[in-house]
């Protein structure tokens, strides 16, 4: 059993007076692929806002490769090591694809201001480099061909990957992607997952929300049910799939949206 | 961004612009040039803050009074009480000395501002600039010892530079002025295009394409943010420096909001976030007002501008730059 990387511990969420997250456990081993599952409004994305900065939680903690990151910024956690990507569509619209790699590459540099002003030697080196890391990073998510393109020029499936590729880019630990497949097409998601277990076998411990159970359940080492806030189950994809109040709240619910 | 910034006919622009005071000496023409061009200083800092990083600073001018009270106050010297029996005094220091404090000095304020202002941002943020130039001005018309107030800064030394074989040369005649102003635009651009073109300008335009984005790739906001407008307050104050030194005279005006206004009109009709923006957005609101001198009262110039202003956001939102720069990518 490999040291969880990623320890979140009674955490509560609370917007307003609505309770986004009741009471939730869970790690993430490192090495792994854990999803995080439940329907719309479990509070899966509140849960990536919390641990990735964006929201303090209510109570509870929130640990990181051993340390407590609860309540630090979005731009500490990453500095850390800790990077998530978004539901929402997000890359830097009025910038090219390759300018977008080279900006979520930014962790990867050192150059300041004085290294700006002297543009020779070591800073010429790492901007080198740093241009050398993005094309292999449009290399690896197949963006190649489109470095020059204006992000909002892209195809959604290919705006999709582009998030992917920047929040890969940024070298985290921990990668934390929210509903990456959604909308795509069924090649396109086949894509997304090979993307996926690449990023994993660059060494990427990887925590994953989505909504496409095939693909949940083909990927996952283990899964973490949430349901109105609460974690109603936690197991390896056959354990999950067995389980009667997961087929009740979700897989259930599920199937019968699907049918209707 | 801009790849219009590194094709050689820009040299070949500060050349003629260099040459022009010995082919067509006129001192009219060099002086609207010369103003026209300590406010292209300014466009150049302020886009910077407002074409890179996203920021509408609307106390930009603070910064440019500044460095012309720095300036200003370091080259005739000054003896001023601070309270408490604390006396500061300082005897008159060359005017290179002013610049340098020029910059130092708008640029800490650049820092303090920074520190404190963005924690807010949006229309909060901009509130406050707007509150810091007035406030700046409230103290140079008040504190007279320190300003002369109201009275005005006079006997301001022109600009001097040391030169080969010549020693300290006093820069009085218009020409001299000019090609400073020049220089100094010239140095000014260069140095905003180094940081825009590194990894620092990338987070600065990463942070106004997509901030939440940003932070989750690890670009610390605050930090980038105030680097941005320390830079720009030390540029916007180099510009205040070389107007006191040019006009020789400065008082408590020099904090009006219509400066920031003329920069922020400057910066956004020009192109901001291109590097050519604001001096093409500099020479044409600096010597259209000029053109329209006897022909137009200043209350229908400023109707003018505002006309201006309005068709251009309709018509030409990104600025000439941009625009024509798309032209040009089309036609080939
Ligand atoms: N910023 C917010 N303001 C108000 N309510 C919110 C906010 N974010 C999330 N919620 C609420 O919290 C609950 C959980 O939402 P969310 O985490 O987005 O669910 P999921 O990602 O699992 O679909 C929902 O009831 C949602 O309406
Ligand atoms: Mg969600």
């Amino acid at each position: 059993m490999s040291a969880a990387l990623l320890e979140v511990e009674h955490l509560a969420v609370h917007i307003g007076g609505l309770v986004a997250i009741a009471d939730a456990s869970f790690s993430v081993p490192e090495g792994s692929i854990v999803s995080l599952i439940g329907p719309n409004g479990a509070g899966k994305t509140t849960a990536f806002n919390v641990i990735s900065g964006y929201m303090r939680p209510t109570r509870g903690s929130i640990r990181f490769a051993g340390e407590a990151i609860t309540g630090l910024a979005p731009e500490r956690v990453a500095e850390r090591g800790l990077v998530r990507s978004f539901q929402r569509t997000s890359v830097f619209m009025g910038c090219t694809v390759l300018e977008n790699a080279l900006m979520a590459l930014h962790r990867r540099g050192k150059a300041g201001l004085l290294a700006a002003l002297s543009p020779w030697g070591a800073v010429r080196r790492e901007e080198a480099m740093l241009r050398e890391a993005a094309w292999e990073m449009l290399r690896f998510v197949g963006l190649e061909a489109r470095a020059e393109t204006l992000a909002e020029a892209l195809a959604y499936g290919e705006q999709r990957r582009l998030g992917i590729a920047l929040a890969a880019a940024a070298s985290p630990r921990l990668l934390m992607l929210d509903e990456p497949a959604a909308g795509l097409n069924p090649s396109e998601t086949a894509e997304c997952m090979a993307l996926i277990r690449g990023l994993r076998e660059r060494g990427m411990t990887v925590l994953l929300v989505e909504h496409d159970m095939a693909m949940v359940m083909q990927m996952s080492d283990s899964i973490v049910v949430l349901n109105q806030g609460r974690i109603i189950a936690t197991g390896a994809p056959a354990e999950i799939r067995a389980n009667p109040e997961v087929i009740r709240a979700y897989l259930g619910s599920e199937a019968a949206h699907v049918a209707a | 961004m801009s790849g219009l910034a590194r094709i050689p006919w820009s040299w070949g622009f500060v050349l003629a612009m260099a040459l022009l005071p010995l082919v067509f000496p006129d001192p009219y023409v060099l002086a609207v040039l010369t103003s026209a061009g300590i406010f292209i200083v300014g466009a150049i800092s302020l886009n910077l803050l407002l074409g890179y990083t996203g920021q509408l600073s609307l106390g930009h001018v603070a910064f440019f009074g500044l460095g012309a009270y720095a300036s200003a106050l370091v080259s005739l010297g000054f003896d001023v009480g601070l309270g408490f029996g604390v006396r500061v005094t300082m005897g008159p220091q060359p005017v290179w000395l002013g610049f340098v404090a020029a910059i130092v000095v708008a640029g800490g304020f650049g820092w303090l501002l920074g520190r404190l202002a963005f924690k807010v941002r949006g229309a909060f943020f901009v509130i406050l600039t707007v509150c810091f130039a007035q406030v700046l001005r409230m103290v140079a018309l008040n504190w007279i010892e320190l300003t002369q107030g109201p009275m005005a800064l006079i006997g301001i030394p022109a600009f001097s530079l040391w030169l080969p074989g010549q020693g300290v040369v006093a820069l009085t005649s218009k020409a001299q002025n000019y090609w400073l102003v020049l220089a100094v635009a010239v140095l000014a651009f260069l140095l905003v295009r180094q940081v825009v073109n590194s990894r620092m300008g990338r987070a600065f335009v990463a942070l106004r394409s997509n901030e939440a984005l940003a932070r989750s790739v690890g670009i610390r906001v605050t930090h980038y943010l105030v680097v941005a407008t320390v830079l720009s307050a030390g540029i916007a104050g180099a510009a205040g420096s070389l107007f006191a030194h040019y006009t020789r005279i400065i008082d408590p005006d020099v904090f009006l909001f219509i400066y920031t206004v003329t920069m922020v009109i400057m910066v956004i009709t020009g192109g901001k976030g291109s590097l050519w923006g604001p001096v093409v957005g500099g020479l044409v609101f600096g010597l259209v007002p000029d053109l329209l001198r006897g022909r137009a009262a200043p209350e229908a110039q400023w109707v003018l501008y505002g006309v201006a202003m309005i068709l251009f956001v309709m018509f030409l939102p990104r600025g000439i730059v941009p625009a024509v720069a798309g032209l040009w990518e089309r036609r080939r």
